[in-house]
């Protein structure tokens, strides 16, 4: 029995600015232009924005920045940070707040300059301080920690973990808003820099510019308005540890319940699902993703993803933009998961375009595969 | 040694300055908890007395940090490593006294109280 948010609201206009580098655009700026896109995307009116969500790298209050700077005066609003998943909150969120008539028009963005400000992760995220005295690397390390696991536990190889990025890279290639285009090989990500073994450096995401939004209102008035509509059938967030030390398993994340919880809320099974986004900041995340999700059973990801079983032409489409690996990742990435799933379900993704996409799931993960959050989008189709 | 008022984080690190390694217990349930918390996760026993540790346990995961080389050419590579206490609790932690690439999920570890990041902590030798 699907929830009954089912369908209630959708996405109806998307929008990104300075995606990959941007040099001499701060934060604010990236974020208020993507906004701006994506409100003219919908055929909207920036005034008819009243309720705004936010998460970023670098406001410690987002939702107080984002109304001042686009000058609006928000109905509702929701500063929801649990890392990159915050996005597919958001959307949770959103749904929420627009079906109960909070707002009318739900604005969710972001915006980060952290390749051209520094080239480094720029996170708020606090050390944690049973670990912060052994000098782990966060995020790099614990995810790192899990792909040991993985390989221990299951016989994982840093073949399958590079077939993970290859696949994205192929997708890339396809993808003229994409960062990395270039050729890449198993053995190419095998032979680079070792960064934190078993994880090499194109074991792990993209540090990039770049601002992501998308704007919901509910049904009714989706359907009048300049873009075909995107339903968001369900949602739901599941979290069980903060530091990677304090997750009960390093191999089953929280996605084994946000994943089944968020197809039931939307009355979908995985066999329906023609697009998987999954946020892919290292390698082991697409595996650990694939097998919380229900797409293969535990401890099968590597030998799924063998033979470009999730590139171009491949048995699943995964993460067809380039996913964080290839396309972007400006510290936080959930938001561009959604741009792309969205673009899928238009028919708009021009020659990465899935055929007969008619339903996509989109996975958010934060922290150190702390926060898990899954979102269920639909075309007009399927409501 | 324990204050009038002071939490289980600073008593923890009071034992460690005395050269004791105590973690908690609650005896209700038989459950031992790290890092120490006022209460058992998830249940919420507030009954936690403090035990010596047994100081063993097993590698549970296991990374090499890889840095740039020392000048000589000499390596400033370490370890990071979640051990499994025996008794049942995980702690982010090093092994020492192995070269990092070394150090395999499954080995048995030792804890001793070293000095880490300039003040006592737990790290692990092979046991």
């Amino acid at each position: 029995m699907a929830h009954a948010l089912r369908g209630k609201t959708a996405v109806v206009g998307i929008g990104t600015a300075g995606t990959g580098e941007a040099p001499g655009r701060s934060a604010i700026e990236l974020l208020g232009e993507a906004s701006l896109n994506a409100i003219a995307d919908a055929g909207l009116k920036l005034s008819d924005v009243d309720g705004i969500f936010a998460a970023t790298s670098t406001h410690a209050f987002p939702t107080l920045s984002v109304a001042e700077y686009l000058g609006l005066r928000p109905r509702f609003v929701d500063g929801t940070n649990i890392g990159g998943a915050s996005f597919e909150a958001h959307l949770l969120h959103a749904a929420l707040a627009l079906d109960a008539g909070l707002c009318d028009v739900a604005l969710i963005c972001y915006g980060s300059n952290q390749r051209t400000a520094g080239g480094r992760l720029v996170s708020m995220s606090e050390p944690q301080v049973w670990e912060a005295p052994f000098k782990p690397r966060m995020p790099l390390t614990a995810y790192a920690l899990a792909a040991s696991r993985h390989m221990h536990q299951f016989g994982t190889t840093r073949e399958q973990l590079a077939e993970v990025a290859v696949a994205a890279r192929a997708w890339a290639q396809l993808n003229p808003e994409a960062f990395a285009r270039g050729p890449l090989s198993v053995a190419d990500v095998l032979a680079s820099r070792m960064i934190s073994d078993p994880l090499t450096v194109l074991d792990c995401c993209l540090v990039t510019d770049g601002g992501a939004a998308c704007v919901m209102t509910r049904a009714d008035r989706a359907r009048h308005l300049a873009k075909p509509p995107v339903y968001f059938l369900g949602g739901a967030g599941a979290q069980w540890h903060r530091a990677i030390s304090t997750m009960p398993d390093l191999t089953i994340t929280a996605a084994s319940e946000s994943g089944p919880r968020a197809l039931a809320h939307a009355g979908v099974s995985l066999s329906d699902v023609k697009l998987a986004m999954l946020y892919d900041a290292f390698t082991i995340c697409t595996l650990l993703f694939l097998e919380d999700l229900g797409f293969c059973p535990k401890g099968e990801a590597g030998r799924f993803v063998e033979g470009g079983a999730i590139a171009p032409g491949g048995r699943l489409a995964v993460n067809t933009n380039g996913g964080g690996l290839s396309c972007v990742h400006p510290g936080m990435y959930g938001l561009f998961l959604i741009i792309e799933a969205v673009t899928q379900l238009r028919g708009a993704a021009g020659e990465r375009q899935v055929k007969d996409c008619d339903v996509a799931l989109v996975h958010g993960n934060g922290g150190t595969l702390s926060a898990q959050v899954t979102g269920v989008l639909g075309s007009a189709a399927t409501v | 040694m324990t204050e009038a008022g002071q939490g289980p984080e600073a008593t923890f690190r009071a034992f460690l300055k005395e050269g004791r390694f105590m973690i908690q217990r609650s005896p209700s349930t038989g459950r031992h908890v790290f890092y120490p918390r006022v209460a058992l996760p998830g249940t919420g026993e507030r009954d936690l007395e403090w035990v010596p540790a047994s100081g063993l346990g097993t590698v549970y995961a296991t990374t090499v940090a890889r840095q740039r080389p020392n000048p000589d050419g000499s390596s400033n590579d370490y370890n990071i490593a979640i051990v499994e206490l025996d008794e049942g609790v995980r702690m982010m932690s090093r092994v020492e006294g192995v070269p990092p690439t070394a150090v395999k999920i499954g080995q048995r570890v030792k804890a001793r109280i070293a000095e880490v990041d300039g003040a006592p902590g737990i790290v692990f030798d092979p046991a």
